[in-house]
């Protein structure tokens, strides 16, 4: 099966992200990642969710079904730019740790606390980068680690904004009454 | 307009002001603020007390699947919220317009396990269109208002609203002045002319159409059209079992229900149609059988209100995302208007429909079924009561049937004559036993000037006849109930008979004597045990000025067929029992 990268836009009313990971949980599918955080417009969130799926056309239209639910895209196939971050506490042994800042300093990534025997650092950039400097770091001992989980965006002028969601929500679909 | 009002009358007054005239529910604890406002506005909302809430529920789904409006049913914390469930799940199976109010635990002790508190948000998230969780009574305008709105528009379905004690006993002066705020929710009733369009052009080069009616038909109120559309177009119409009565069956196009129990015919006829034209149907896989082998040589045209049903489960050429009824006019508008254009399909489609009625009268006259071959010294075959029923109800009229779940809910479906819509309700989707006699007091409630029959098996009438004392109460006196007595859960044993070599485990089944029973509910009984006895006995029921029971003792191992066993091709139709009996 292949991963899918999910990018949803949803109305921050309580209980939407419940709403949108039943959804997937009911196909009793695995979430890898989720990200979630306001979007550029007040009360409007943006979801990042990576899921292992075939049949991602019908989810994406059940989601749709949500009430809260604003837009939600496919972009695993789009230019997209993705990243997350992770802190990782490490073992580090004052003998140790030049080995552990030279290291750091070639993935750009960054020591953010010192303790005795512990340092906590952290790494941005792309999952794979990311993937990649948790491998390398890992034989020093990793004693805690903490992902954000992966947050895409489409690249270039073709967006997935909220704006034009909301800006029309003023006056709700016409009603048709039954005939009979 | 500026008064003050406890959360409870607001509750009250939002359900007026949508139009609401009947709920039905029982009382307790977190809902009790609810119960002592209803009080003042009986004139305007009449509250009808059942004997269970999953009554209640089913009671409020009969009421809207008989009318097409809201129903409503009531409930407290705990027990009474997830005695619910399960008439919401079949709301939402079904696309009901349902509205569940529940009581819940006061906001302060939310989330503390208080007692009667369960998290019945949580609980109904996926089975419900949409719920919300109320703990101020200044929301309640709004929510009441959005939710009745999300529950009767696009795609109808349940939504709940669970409301704590505090939010019912607050004092507010409500604002009214609503505007709802639901970007993520626009129903999409015109449809794209275009596709229409495309659609039209596929229908004018078939040789082999079809036209699938469903449920969407009847909730759109589209019967008018589709009749129109097909009696221009002249092709052969199915309709499915939510589709029954969306087109008449004595009508020359009427060719009827597809499906695991459907004709031989008219599964045959979806495996050789060419283009093949859905209206609200949602291609369920009682239709569908193994759907990778359903309707091989067609190109699907799609017509759903609800975007995520359209190519769920069949390919779709044409999808067409719209109100069944709003669609049914574009294509009436955009056919050719003159005859000429439609003369090809019209000679195709008659050379089509006289193979369908070929193929009818070799695989299987409805007749067969009813005047069964080896059924010759069985007692009661239960088809002699479909053909007494279909009888009266037709020739007296002014009927609804209320069908449950089981062998009686397919042979009704097959054996008596539909003509027109919202006459034929039953649970569909999710299939649910004990769904009919609850079901019936709330169509009854809704056409008080109908005569409302139910037909239950032995099995489901079991589940949930505790109803027939609210009947009572209430004073309602047009429910007849024919229970199709087979001393089995006769669907199952049916599976076991014809897949499992007779082994009846947990299938057969005892009962009270259901006529007795009736009398210590107040109502007339009745028992039936032999053919001759039927068609007095269905009189007696008519005649009789209050609600009756028949018993009908049938042969107990009497099947439907056609079959089409589960997850195989529509093909493959089983017309008889491999056990000779
Ligand atoms: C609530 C519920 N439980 C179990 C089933 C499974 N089931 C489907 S049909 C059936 C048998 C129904 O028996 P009865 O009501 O006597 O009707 P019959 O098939 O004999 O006409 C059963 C148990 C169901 N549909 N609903
Ligand atoms: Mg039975």
């Amino acid at each position: 099966m292949k991963k899918h990268t999910i990018v949803a836009l949803v109305q921050d009313r309580p209980g939407v992200l419940s709403r949108v990971v039943g959804l997937i949980r009911r196909r009793g599918f695995n979430i890898e990642s989720l990200a979630v955080g306001h979007s550029e417009t007040p009360g409007v969130s943006r979801m990042t969710i990576v899921v292992e799926w075939e049949d991602v056309e019908q989810v994406v239209k059940q989601l749709y079904r949500l009430i809260e639910v604003l837009k939600v895209s496919d972009v695993t196939h789009d230019p997209i730019v993705e990243r997350e971050m992770a802190l990782m506490k490490l073992h580090a042994p004052p003998a140790k740790r030049p080995e552990i800042v030279a290291l750091t300093e070639v993935f750009d990534a960054k020591i953010v606390d010192v303790g005795a025997n512990t340092m906590v650092i952290e790494m941005t950039g792309s999952p794979a980068k990311v993937q990649n400097f948790i491998d390398v770091i890992r034989p020093y001992g990793i004693k805690e680690m903490m992902r954000t989980g992966r947050i895409a965006m489409v690249r270039g002028a073709r967006g997935h904004t909220a704006e034009e969601f909301v800006e029309s929500a003023n006056g709700h679909a016409e009603r048709v009454p039954a005939m009979n | 307009m500026s008064e003050k009002r406890t959360g409870a009358q607001v509750m009250c007054e939002a359900l007026i002001r949508n139009g609401v005239e009947v709920m039905f529910g029982i009382p307790g604890g977190a809902i009790m603020p609810f119960y002592h406002a209803m009080w003042e506005y009986r004139d305007k909302l009449r509250h009808v007390l059942c004997r269970h809430e999953q009554g209640a529920g089913h009671a409020a789904e009969g009421y809207a699947r008989a009318t097409g409006r809201l129903g409503v049913c009531i409930g407290t914390s705990g027990p009474g919220a997830t005695n619910l469930v399960t008439p919401i799940a079949d709301a939402m199976m079904d696309s009901v317009p349902l509205l569940a109010i529940t009581g819940q635990v006061a906001s302060h002790v939310l989330g503390k396990d208080a007692f009667q508190e369960t998290d019945i948000t949580g609980i109904t998230m996926p089975i419900t269109k949409h719920n919300y969780l109320v703990k101020r009574a200044e929301d309640l305008p709004y929510v009441f208002e959005e939710a009745i709105y999300i529950a009767t528009t696009g795609r109808p379905g349940p939504v709940l609203i669970d409301v704590t004690k505090d939010a019912q006993q607050a004092t507010i002066v409500p604002n009214w002045n609503i505007k709802l705020d639901l970007p993520g929710y626009k129903p999409n009733y015109r449809p794209n002319l275009k596709q229409v369009r495309e659609a039209i052009k596929l229908i004018l080069s078939a040789k082999k159409p079809l036209i699938i009616a469903g449920h969407g038909i009847i909730m759109s109120g589209a019967v008018e059209e589709l009749r129109a559309f097909a009696e221009r177009t002249r092709i052969p119409v199915i309709t499915t079992l939510h589709g029954i009565g969306s087109f008449p069956e004595d009508h020359p196009l009427s060719i009827g229900m597809p499906g695991m129990h459907g004709w031989v015919h008219v599964n045959r006829a979806i495996q050789e149609c060419d283009v093949l034209f859905n209206i609200g149907g949602r291609f369920d896989d009682r239709v569908t059988g193994k759907a990778s082998t359903f309707a091989p040589n067609a190109k699907v045209i799609h017509v759903d209100i609800d975007p995520s049903e359209i190519g769920k489960n069949v390919k779709v050429t044409v999808p067409i995302v719209a109100d069944a009824r709003l669609a049914l006019q574009a294509f009436l508008d955009e056919l050719p208007p003159d005859r000429e254009a439609l003369a090809e399909l019209h000679s195709h489609a008659s050379d089509w429909m006289e193979h369908i009625r070929e193929m009818q009268a070799k695989h299987q006259p409805k007749q067969q079924y009813i005047n069964r071959a080896n059924t010759e010294n069985m007692s009661l075959p239960p088809h002699d009561v479909y053909a007494a029923l279909s009888k009266a109800l037709n020739s007296r009229g002014n009927y609804r049937v209320v069908t449950d779940v089981g062998q009686h809910q397919m042979w009704a479906a097959q054996l008596i004559d539909w003509y027109r819509p919202r006459t034929h309700i039953t649970s569909g989707g999710a299939g649910t036993m004990g769904f009919a006699v609850p079901a019936a007091l709330g169509v009854a409630i809704a056409c008080p000037n109908e005569t409302v029959w139910v037909i239950c098996g032995d099995g489901g009438f079991q589940m949930t006849n505790q109803e027939m004392a609210t009947i009572v109460q209430e004073g309602i006196k047009n429910i007849k109930i024919a229970v199709i007595n087979n001393g089995y859960l006769g669907m199952v044993r049916q599976w076991q008979e014809l897949f499992e070599n007779k082994r009846y485990s947990g299938t057969p089944l005892s009962g009270p004597d259901f006529a007795k029973l009736a009398e210590a509910y107040y109502w007339k009984g009745i028992t039936v045990e032999h053919t001759s006895q039927v068609e007095a006995a269905i009189e007696e029921a008519y005649e009789t000025d209050g609600p009756v029971l028949i018993d009908f003792r049938v042969e107990r191992e009497a099947n439907v067929f056609p079959m089409v066993p589960q997850n195989k091709s529509i093909s493959e139709m089983i017309l008889e029992s491999p056990h000779k009996s």
